[in-house]
């Protein structure tokens, strides 16, 4: 038991280099998420293509668990149809970051699939109006 | 005095992640000692009933023992029992004031409150200001997390008519002079409410000397359970105070078309109060009173004169506060998020607090989101600086990739 238990390897390798950062132009979702007992905030920005996810990038600034669910999820994003992103649950985050948090932890890791969720919702709703 | 000391504290013995628990959390809340838990069992064992309703034993007995803890609490801060209303913590105690001294003030008057107050002694006043036409005023502190006397003075005008700050920045350890404060507020005319909150736990209080208006504190961050607090109120103002909460306890005659208060202190005291609770706390003052209040502060003093120069040699950290007031530290360390620290220190034994400790204002004052907070009391001592230290160093280590 040790530090390693919670900061794996995996972790702390998309903690240093994260992937898919950025945000991107002519976004079909652009949606901010925002942890208000900490502060962390996170920007998604999807481009779709018959509504599959054709790119994706985020931004923001969390804590190594936040920042990573979101490099890795994001990374787990791509080429997906939204109706098979719907129905990411938090434990498929946990289990993809092999971790088990406490309930201090848990909105860490579900930062990112919040964005995607609240995300996904707003970009609907615009379609169904349009 | 701190090896036989932990000895009274359970939970003291416990492996936290196999580790010894070097608990550091202790602004949040204290542990209890023995003598406290057993009280609690105790009366729930062998004195258990409600109490001032019955005529039975039982029932006298748990009266006796309720009041004759109202007793001690006042001699503890120097008051007047019928001075001294049991709430449920200082965020009741606050909430109290807001709600029933509030409204006497006429339209236009002015509340001011500071940055460094946690938000029990900052939303009320927001919120009711709103509600009632009142203008909420917000004095500033210094670089160093010291409250701006000056600016205060400027800020309390003729139609200032409360002013609310905190005994002790729960963020930065930083002692306010209340005596000064309270002088500020008499010239304008207006009453001073005091989050005592960080403060009872370590400082001799005694409210003549002090003369605040108001003050309020919680049990359980002074060896007490948790659901118990204290309002101390000056008894011409409680006496003109509509009560906040109403309900049985609380009334001398209820009429169809009206009904009257009972005499303070229970005219602010509706419903079943935590009783068990009142006797824990007793048992904590008489833990306290053992240890004596100098010992206390002297205890207090050392830690956090060695903790300010322990974290002021490691590399990368960025501590707040002027660090010469109790032993509550506040720090980032590089730019590691403060969770990760503490998630981290946590894995060594080590519980400390990240975020922004119901502090926002404060937060937004030092330009952060939040910080990592180590707070110390009468079982920690140097050893635990020690240990602190270390851990924060290894964690800026694994976080920065060395």
């Amino acid at each position: 038991m040790g530090v390693e238990e919670l900061y794996k390897q995996q972790i702390m390798q998309h903690y240093r280099h994260p992937l898919n950062q950025g945000i991107l132009d002519n976004a079909d979702i652009d949606f901010y998420e925002v942890n208000p007992l900490c502060g962390d905030e996170i920007r998604l920005t999807m481009q779709l293509q018959d509504d599959v996810v054709k790119d994706v990038r985020f931004s923001g600034k969390g804590c190594a668990i936040s920042l990573s669910a979101a490099s890795l999820m994001t990374e787990n994003f791509k080429g997906k149809s939204l109706d098979k992103l719907k129905q990411l649950k938090q434990e498929d985050v946990l289990n993809a970051l092999g971790i088990h948090v406490g309930p201090g932890r848990i909105k860490c890791v579900t930062l990112i699939l919040k964005a995607l969720q609240r995300g996904i919702y707003l970009h609907e709703r615009k379609a169904e109006h349009a | 005095m701190n090896k036989q000391l932990q000895k009274d504290f359970p939970i003291l013995q416990r492996k936290i992640h196999g580790r010894r628990l070097v608990y550091l959390d202790n602004a949040a809340t204290t542990h209890k000692p023995r003598s406290v838990l057993k009280a609690m069992q105790e009366f729930y064992t062998h004195s258990n009933a409600n109490i001032h309703r019955g005529v039975h034993a039982l029932a006298e007995e748990a009266t006796q023992q309720y009041e004759s803890a109202r007793e001690h609490v006042a001699q503890f801060i120097h008051a007047d029992p019928q001075e001294v209303v049991f709430t449920s913590g200082t965020t009741h105690s606050m909430n109290l004031v807001a709600y029933s001294a509030l409204p006497l003030l006429p339209k236009g008057s002015e509340v001011v409150v500071t940055e460094m107050e946690h938000h029990s002694n900052f939303v009320p006043w927001q919120t009711l200001c709103k509600q009632l036409g009142l203008t909420f005023k917000i004095a500033r502190v210094h670089d160093d997390g010291m409250l701006d006397m000056e600016y205060l003075g400027k800020m309390i005008t003729k139609k200032t008519r409360l002013v609310a700050v905190a005994h002790v920045s729960n963020v930065t350890g930083v002692i306010n002079d209340i005596p000064a404060i309270r002088t500020l507020a008499m010239k304008a005319g207006a009453w001073l409410a005091v989050d005592g909150a960080q403060a009872a736990p370590h400082l001799h209080l005694d409210m003549q000397r002090m003369g605040a208006d108001f003050y309020g504190f919680s049990g359980h961050k002074m060896l007490g359970p948790t659901g118990i607090g204290v309002l101390h109120g000056r008894k011409e103002l409680l006496e003109k105070m509509q009560p906040f909460h109403m309900g049985g306890g609380m009334i001398k005659t209820v009429q169809k078309e009206k009904s009257t208060w009972n005499e303070l202190p229970w005219k602010f005291e509706a419903g079943t109060p935590n009783i068990a609770g009142v006797i824990g706390l007793n048992a904590a003052l008489e833990y306290l009173e053992k240890i004596g209040s100098a010992e206390l502060h002297a205890h207090g003093q050392h830690l956090s004169k060695i903790t300010a120069n322990r974290l002021a040699a490691i590399k990368g950290i960025t501590v707040y506060g002027s660090g010469k007031g109790l032993p509550v530290f506040s720090f980032n360390v590089s730019d590691i998020h403060t969770h990760d620290v503490a998630s981290y220190l946590d894995q060594l034994g080590i519980a400390v607090r990240g975020g922004n400790h119901c502090a926002a204002p404060l937060m937004q004052r030092f330009n952060i989101n939040g910080t990592v907070r180590a707070s110390f009391y009468i079982y920690n001592d140097e050893k635990d600086v020690e240990y602190l230290a270390e851990g924060i160093e290894k964690a800026r280590d694994f976080f920065n990739g060395r």
